[in-house]
């Protein structure tokens, strides 16, 4: 039994991965006040950029900051359509997720059908030993380890650090942060670029060490389901993780169901994953109180300096 | 001696403004002012709601930027370019409209507008301390959402001292004090004036003015009309010099006193809200034609208790809130207002209006009972004449029905939500602080349509923090305090001292007080008729 249930959840944490990475970035960006809808785009080209470096330089860390580079781009394009030219937050996000739809499926039909060395998941020293554990939690790719640090990072900076309540201050209330003498455009910008950066390497993760091929679409609406994730998890870093893991997990049990060969629909298993998180995050996020405490009061609406 | 003077004194004064100019689209907001403050000086800026002043205020504090004119800062030329730049100068302000993030704590406002990185634990230990030097109570670790306004206040206040400002900047500070707190503030600012900071002071109450400032600038529709020295002039000749006319006083006829419109039959409930007030077995009736008034200290319940009545948080019992005969415990706010309630809010901006929304569009919100919603279709143009009628008869000063809610200054907006909610013809109408931030010729104004209505019937509960208020357009008082309310007494019976004296909590025994209270409004009764 343990036997089957490891490397089940094994493969839970590293199809989270590209979740958490994107999920904990828009949860920076939208603490901040800015709703970027464009996450499913950023990770595409983050993908994109990713894979078509590592492939071209051999290099999967070069792929990785590529990606990271290229999320940070699309979000620049954002930050300068909304936070400078106070277009609609709304629409700009969407038009962001066509646009990188649009521009992945352009820039990688060359790359379709390369493939790229799958580089094993290197064991932890002693860590990676352990039973059970070990091969669950110590046995993952770097990057997997790197997202649990910017949890941590995340985590702290927004509830234990001066520059967090700051930026928690300026999504809370713009006209209040800016009469106290903080710059709240520049704060939104940092915040949403680095929203972007983590959802270019959350589209890397998938496309250089997950897959590792370039498909078109390949993020597959993951982009959506983490901007979901932010609102139900109420902006709290933590139940984030859960939610991320949690869609990986029914993710990988509804591949073993399928090929167990379990007489349901292959569509309807597919969409499982989509349909189980939005459901358990639902029921956990009714607290009025909890919403109330941590949604941003200003999310999603333009600021313009008196 | 002019030598020596100028030895012991600085010769340039603190800061120093010159033709400062700001137009705003539809209007003028400051036109050509010039003012100095010296080092010291505690220098009152007068005027009307609307007259420029808090406009002015932002300017020097870095928020607004003036379109032209010069500001000097100890002599030299400065351009203020931003707040932080402001208080690196040694400005400090407490704004009108809180600039508090009501999800986080006291403390972790206060250490926004902090310079450095002072950790939280001692800072708490400091706000406790100025907050009891100074008596301003507030607790550094509650959630600024759940604090009254009147505590909201002190917050902004206690970060202001305690970065030990040149300047301090103070938009209507005490019009949600306690006298006590008023008086206490005072000393405070007379101690830092002393040693040799300087106090701009925006008020409407002529009375503080005269016994704090040492030197006052009036305004009048943007421009200076005037300078004077507070000390050698009366309340009632600062008054002139703002509105341009004496100041009316309202006329307060005997009550003419009918069947209770708005009873309280025990009505307790505990607060969801940890840090709220429990409120413990209240009862109180308010009948037609009569204004009771209910004093207390911010945070006794007041809020709570509005809430109870205004619907907004209804009770799981019926009986314990009659409305009109009616038992409304468990009503929504819409279904008591369609029986007669209406109600003035003490949040202006979130409660009583919505920011973004017109004017027009608010008054719709509350009056759309009124027929201004025909088939399921609003009737625009009349929605419009109703909010033209509230902007004309309450004299708000404002671009038009069309204008935000937000553009318009604190005491215009408190002008058009009164009347937006007396021109609905209530049977019975609740208003919490009708004068906040109101200037002088408005809050007489607003208090005689208050008493107005009263004599053509309605039953009239105001909840102020304002004393004089309340003894002047009161008929019966009552005292709230820890979430219970004092046995109601005719105001000819009683005085302020002995309202003082139950504002802290101590009134004859409660237990006797409702034996004696149903005799009482007998009794009451009696004498009207």
């Amino acid at each position: 039994m343990i036997d089957t249930l490891v490397p089940i959840f094994a493969a839970t944490i590293a199809a989270g991965t590209p979740l958490v990475f994107a999920a904990l970035g828009e949860l920076v960006t939208e603490k901040a006040g800015v709703l970027n809808l464009g996450v499913e785009g950023m990770m595409l080209i983050g993908a994109i950029a990713g894979f078509a470096t590592a492939v071209t330089t051999g290099n999967l860390w070069l792929g990785t900051v590529a990606g990271m580079a290229a999320g940070a781009a699309m979000s620049a394009i954002f930050a300068v359509l909304t936070l400078n030219l106070m277009a609609n937050q709304v629409a700009s996000g969407l038009a962001l997720t066509l646009f990188g739809l649009g521009l992945s499926a352009f820039v990688g039909k060359p790359f379709e059908g390369v493939s790229l060395l799958r580089e094993g998941a290197p064991s932890l020293p002693l860590l990676g030993d352990l039973p059970v554990l070990g091969p669950i939690l110590f046995r993952q790719h770097y990057l997997v380890y790197v997202s649990w640090a910017v949890f941590a990072a995340v985590s702290w900076f927004l509830f234990r650090s001066r520059a967090g309540l700051v930026l928690r201050s300026v999504g809370e209330s713009p006209d209040s942060a800016h009469a106290i003498g903080y710059p709240v455009i520049r704060i939104r910008w940092l915040a949403t670029l680095f929203g972007g950066a983590l959802a270019g390497v959350g589209g890397a993760f998938l496309a250089v060490f997950y897959a590792p091929m370039w498909v078109e679409g390949m993020v597959a609406g993951r982009g959506w389901i983490a901007l979901a994730l932010v609102v139900f998890a109420t902006w709290r870093p933590a139940r984030v993780m859960v939610g991320a893991y949690l869609f990986g997990g029914v993710t990988i049990a509804q591949f073993f169901a399928q090929g167990g060969g379990i007489a349901i629909p292959a569509p309807f298993l597919s969409a499982l994953p989509y349909l189980a998180t939005i459901i358990v995050l639902v029921v956990i996020s009714r607290n009025v109180a909890t919403i109330r405490l941590n949604s941003p009061v200003s999310l999603g609406r333009s600021y313009r300096p008196d | 001696m002019p030598t020596a003077m100028q030895a012991a004194t600085p010769t340039s004064p603190r800061i120093e403004l010159r033709g400062i100019t700001k137009i705003y689209p539809s209007v003028v907001a400051n036109k050509d002012i010039s003012l100095s403050v010296m080092p010291g000086e505690i220098h009152a800026v007068l005027g009307e709601n609307g007259a420029g002043k808090s406009t002015l205020m932002k300017i020097v504090y870095g928020v607004v930027k003036p379109d032209a004119g010069e500001m000097r800062w100890e002599g030299q030329p400065v351009v203020v370019a931003n707040p932080a730049h402001a208080r690196e100068l040694g400005v400090g302000m407490v704004f009108q409209h809180f600039s508090l993030f009501e999800t986080l704590t006291v403390v972790e406002n206060v250490v926004l507008a902090l310079p450095g990185k002072p950790p939280l634990g001692p800072l708490a230990q400091r706000i406790t301390e100025v907050s009891e030097r100074y008596g301003l109570p507030v607790d550094p670790r509650r959630l600024v959402h759940s604090l009254s306004v009147g505590e909201r206040q002190r917050v902004e206040i206690i970060r202001c001292l305690l970065v030990n400002p040149k300047l301090l900047i103070m938009d209507e500070p005490t019009s949600v004090l306690t006298p006590q707190a008023v008086r206490k503030l005072f000393e405070t600012l007379r101690q830092l004036a002393s040693e040799g900071c300087s106090i701009l002071y925006i008020s409407h109450k002529l009375d503080e003015i005269q016994e704090l400032c040492t030197g006052a600038t009036v305004l009048r529709a943007g421009q200076v009309t005037g300078h004077c020295d507070p000390r050698q002039e009366t309340p009632k000749t600062m008054a002139r010099m703002m509105i341009g006319k004496d100041l009316p006083h309202p006329q307060h006829g005997a009550p003419n006193v009918r069947e209770p419109r708005l009873v309280l039959a025990g009505l307790s409930r505990a607060s969801p809200d940890p840090f709220g007030t429990d409120l413990q077995d209240m009862h109180l009736s308010v009948h037609a034609g009569e204004i009771v008034g209910i004093a207390g200290v911010s945070g006794n319940g007041q809020q709570e208790l509005l809430a109870a009545i205004s619907g907004e948080e209804p009770l799981t019992e019926k009986h314990p809130i009659l409305l009109c005969g009616e038992e409304a415990g468990r009503m929504e706010p819409g279904a008591r207002r369609a029986l007669g309630l209406c109600f003035v809010p003490e949040e202006r901006l979130g409660r009583g209006a919505v920011p973004r929304m017109s004017l027009a569009d608010n008054a719709l919100l509350t009056a759309h009972r009124q027929g201004y919603v025909k088939n399921g279709l609003v009737r625009f143009a009349a929605v419009e004449a109703f909010a033209r009628q509230c902007i004309d008869g309450y004299n708000v000063k404002c671009g038009g029905p069309q204008a935000e809610a937000k553009s318009l200054s604190g005491g215009n907006l408190q002008k058009f939500i009164v009347g937006r909610e007396m021109l609905q013809q209530p049977k019975v109408l609740v208003v919490a602080q009708p004068t906040w931030g109101v200037d002088v010729g408005a809050a007489a104004f607003i208090r005689q349509k208050i008493i107005d209505l009263r004599n053509e019937g309605v039953a009239i509960l105001v909840v102020s923090e304002e004393l004089d208020e309340l003894f002047e357009i009161s008929d019966r008082l009552v005292v709230i305090a820890k979430g219970r309310l004092s046995p109601a007494k005719p105001i000819k019976e009683t005085n302020v001292e002995e309202i003082g004296v139950w504002m802290s909590g101590m009134w004859p025994d409660a237990g006797d007080a409702e034996h004696r209270s149903p005799a009482h409004e007998e009794a009451h009764h009696a004498t009207q008729a």
